[in-house]
């Protein structure tokens, strides 16, 4: 029980940990030492520690506050190895609806932000929202056809007896896992936070505890997307090591994809999610339905 | 401050880099791969307010001087300031220019100069060590001063930048 209620903590660490690896991945592939894999603790510790000068309105300091209650919340459902802290029938649903508040609480505090850029940003981000939740939420609607149960532990029992469901469902787990990626806000879909073109996007005009707080965020949100998908489709894990194991190969190999890959335009991003994912999800949907009737 | 938050505020010093006047190329080498400044963790923040150093390499126009102070007053304390370069120093070789304000100090107080006309890379990372070790020994206190000495600041800044009125938003 107690470690269930520290779990999401623990996940937002590791999660700092994953982005201090990816530095340090981003750092060797372009022929640097790169920093040490510590190094976000350090980050978001001095980031803790200083002052804030910006004041925008009472939702400005509302917004991540928000973000980073909702990214708790959502990750006390998120099977690690074992029982959650919430578990019941139609956990996955709720699941999948507390995952979204966090992106809408950095929405609504960037977009008191008054700079034009984080407005910009935030558009960006819920635009691309737009076209990643539908190819992933169709992805794992075969799941929940096939298994009668919308409980994750039950779907993670029920693949260590069946097999996993990334080998019952490869169609939709291709989709998934595409969607997967711009959910990490990896490289071919980072228009939300392109430091380049809008200087880091919805975040601009946050610093100091602001900025750690949704640094803290993202470090959840990691662990909450990839640990979503382990849960569905690769039979999530017996123990919290096994669970840190898969959400990491998982992680470094789509982190490998992103490194090689340039940025698309938002629009051409939305126009890619709505014909490949979701048209591979639709697909895949389909063979299971027709897969199914026995 | 001390222990763990001291030694993370060593650690992870993000930086603004304001290069309007020159040096903007030796800067180039320090955070890519030739030198890798982001394996003691000085990465560029994207914006002021995420910074916490803020660097001034070459001449101020007294263009770019309002520019510098409104950039400066937007960093979240406690924030440091390297001046990089003999221009900001004394002037450097435009000294006696009719566009230019000599001394940096005067309107931002400078916690580190790096000298040279450019200084090499190398030295621009021994500036940043010896930032390291004055925020180790609390000596790095410039946004301090600024805070108490805003008066004098200010009268710096109106003198060499004629009515605040225009381009200042709003006092510190």
């Amino acid at each position: 029980m107690t470690w269930a209620i520290l779990m999401p903590f623990i996940l937002m660490f590791a999660g700092l940990l994953y982005m201090g690896f990816a530095r340090k991945i981003h750092a060797r592939i372009q022929k640097r030492y790169g920093p040490p894999f510590y190094q976000n603790i350090y980050d978001v510790i001095k980031l803790f520690s200083k002052r804030e000068a910006a004041f925008h309105g009472g939702m400005f300091h509302f917004g991540p506050v928000l973000s980073l209650t909702g990214i708790i919340m959502a990750l006390m459902f998120l099977p690690v190895g074992g029982k959650p802290l919430f578990s019941f029938q139609g956990d996955l649903f709720v699941l999948l609806y507390l995952a979204v508040i966090a992106p809408w609480g950095m929405a609504l505090g960037a977009g008191n932000a008054e700079n034009p850029l984080a407005s910009v940003g935030i558009a960006r981000a819920l635009t691309l929202m737009l076209g990643y939740e539908i190819p992933f939420f169709i992805g794992i609607i075969p799941i929940v056809v096939r298994t009668h149960t919308t409980q994750i532990v039950e779907i993670i029992q029920l693949q260590q007896i069946n097999g996993w469901n990334v080998i019952l469902f490869p169609i939709s787990a291709l989709a998934s896992i595409i969607a997967l990626h711009a959910m990490l806000g990896n490289k071919p879909f980072d228009q939300p936070i392109a430091p380049h073109e809008i200087a880091s996007g919805p975040l601009v005009e946050y610093g100091g505890k602001y900025l750690g707080i949704l640094q803290l965020y993202q470090a959840g949100a990691i662990l909450l997307s990839t640990g979503i998908y382990v849960d569905l489709f690769f039979g999530g894990a017996s123990n919290v090591w096994m669970f840190f194991l898969k959400t990491f190969l998982i992680y470094f190999v789509l982190l490998l994809i992103g490194e090689v890959l340039p940025r698309f335009r938002i629009g051409d991003a939305l126009k890619f999610f709505w014909k490949w994912p979701l048209g591979i999800a639709l697909l895949g949907l389909l063979v299971a339905v027709l897969g199914g009737v026995r | 401050m001390s222990g763990i938050g001291k030694t993370s505020r060593i650690k992870s010093l993000w930086v603004t880099y304001y290069v309007t006047g020159c040096g903007g190329i030796e800067l180039l080498p320090v955070i890519t791969s030739r030198f890798d400044a982001e394996r003691f963790g000085i990465i560029t923040s994207a914006t002021p307010r995420q910074s916490d150093v803020l660097v001034v390499s070459g001449f101020l126009t007294t263009k770019t001087l309002r520019r510098i102070i409104r950039t400066y007053e937007q960093m979240p304390d406690p924030k440091y300031v390297v001046a990089l370069g003999a221009c900001t120093i004394n002037g450097g070789i435009y000294w006696d220019s009719y566009s230019t304000a000599d001394k940096l100090e005067l309107y931002i107080p400078v916690d580190v100069y790096i000298a040279g006309c450019m200084p090499r890379p190398e030295s621009i990372f021994m500036g940043f060590a010896h930032l390291m070790a004055m925020i180790k020994g609390d000596k790095a206190d410039g946004w301090k001063r600024y805070h108490e000495n805003y008066k004098w600041y200010k009268k710096n800044q109106d003198k060499a930048l004629g009515n605040s009125k225009k381009w200042r938003v709003r006092d510190v």
